[in-house]
């Protein structure tokens, strides 16, 4: 059974001018959800099985078409990745689908992101709302900046608040800054890019949060 | 004009230095398009080639998320084009012996005694399943030696799970 959440509100980040310039339409959306993880309940886990269900090979090729899948794809290649290795979030949970059979539950929160992603193809990326600033917006990185411990290359494009750096745009979030099992309020922040409707990416913070909120 | 020339050849002119830097902008722009058209064109070609096996369409990364330099774009660029064209030749070499399977096919059903025990299957083809076609003599070593051949077509993959008995 699921419960009636708040409606979320969404707030939309700032972007690094020379970003804005480089990537149009590259944005980050985010939403405060006040609750934290654990583990899921029955009806997230019926509805990973059913989602899973629904993903064949057929499915993950022609993802690839997809106008929103495609769109982070595109993305992807041109801040330097390879979206054949390095995936894209939704290619990348279809792809373990197939080779693991099934989607496993493993939290809360981790499923909620699979199923929102999936749903609508938009990543999610997840804070402990307690360790990050009000604002959050995407920008490069400066030189001598890391994420945690790993030290990042300069104009790495990275998600961050006034003084910290939270992620990078792929989706690898600091430790320091995560959710985690004491977390009691948590931001959640999705990406957007040229060529995805704003309403893909709302839609994706919507199910995530009403996933987050679901009960027995 | 000849004059200057030849003074800046000579070295008795400093080297004309742009005052500022290049705009790089307009051709970055041109990049990211042309990466972007690339890109689907290569996704496109991808999902034609489904279900065969065995085509490379994997472009190295350049190592992000960041900003790329120009010529890192250009790499992109240029590494994106050369798949999209290999992958193309590969895909109509594919195609290619496909259409000539399906030639054959027809060839069996019209005269199988002409295609004694050859087999086709929907791979040769480039379908997926499992359906084949199969010249057989009819009735086993009694239409061998009448020379009735017949072409079999298989009824697909086995059920995934037994029938039950």
């Amino acid at each position: 059974m699921t419960g009636s959440p708040p409606d979320p509100v969404l707030e939309e980040g700032w972007v690094d001018g020379e970003l804005a310039e480089e990537l149009p339409g590259l944005g980050l959306w985010t939403t405060r959800v006040e609750s934290g993880s654990g583990r899921s309940p029955r009806s997230v886990r019926d509805r990973l099985r059913v989602m899973a269900g629904r993903i064949t090979g057929g499915h993950v090729v022609h993802m690839r078409q997809d106008p929103v899948p495609w769109a982070y794809r595109v993305l992807w290649r041109k801040v330097g990745l390879d979206p054949d290795v390095d995936r894209p979030p939704a290619e990348r949970i279809a792809v373990e689908r197939l080779r693991a059979g099934t989607l496993e539950s493993q939290n809360l929160l981790d499923d909620a992101i699979v199923i929102a992603t999936l749903e609508t193809g938009v990543p999610l990326m997840a804070f402990d709302a307690d360790r990050v600033g009000a604002e959050l917006g995407l920008r490069p990185t400066r030189r001598g900046e890391s994420l945690g411990e790993r030290a990042l290359s300069s104009r790495h494009i990275v998600v961050a608040d006034a003084d910290h750096l939270l992620a990078t745009l792929d989706g690898e979030v600091s430790p320091d800054r995560g959710v985690t099992g004491a977390t009691t309020a948590m931001v959640l922040a999705a990406l957007s890019a040229k060529g995805v409707p704003q309403i893909a990416v709302e839609e994706a913070l919507w199910t995530a949060v009403e996933t987050l909120h679901a009960r027995d | 004009m000849p004059d200057v020339l030849e003074r800046r050849r000579r070295g008795d002119l400093p080297a004309f230095v742009p005052p500022v830097a290049p705009d790089e902008r307009p051709a970055r722009r041109t990049l990211m398009d042309q990466v972007e058209r690339l890109e689907g064109e290569l996704g496109s070609l991808a999902v034609s080639t489904w279900p065969r096996s065995g085509f490379d369409f994997s472009v190295p990364a350049t190592g992000g998320p960041r900003l790329l330099s120009l010529g890192e774009l250009e790499r992109v660029r240029d590494d994106l084009a050369e798949r999209l064209e290999s992958a193309r030749r590969a895909f109509s070499a594919r195609t290619d012996i496909e259409e000539q399977h399906r030639c054959r096919i027809e060839e069996m059903l019209l005269a199988p005694e002409e295609h004694k025990w050859v087999r086709v299957s929907n791979e040769d083809i480039g379908e997926p399943g499992c359906k084949h076609w199969h010249v057989q003599p009819r009735w086993g070593i009694f239409g061998m030696l009448l020379n009735w051949w017949r072409v079999k077509i298989s009824s697909g993959c086995p059920l995934p799970r037994g029938c039950g008995v």
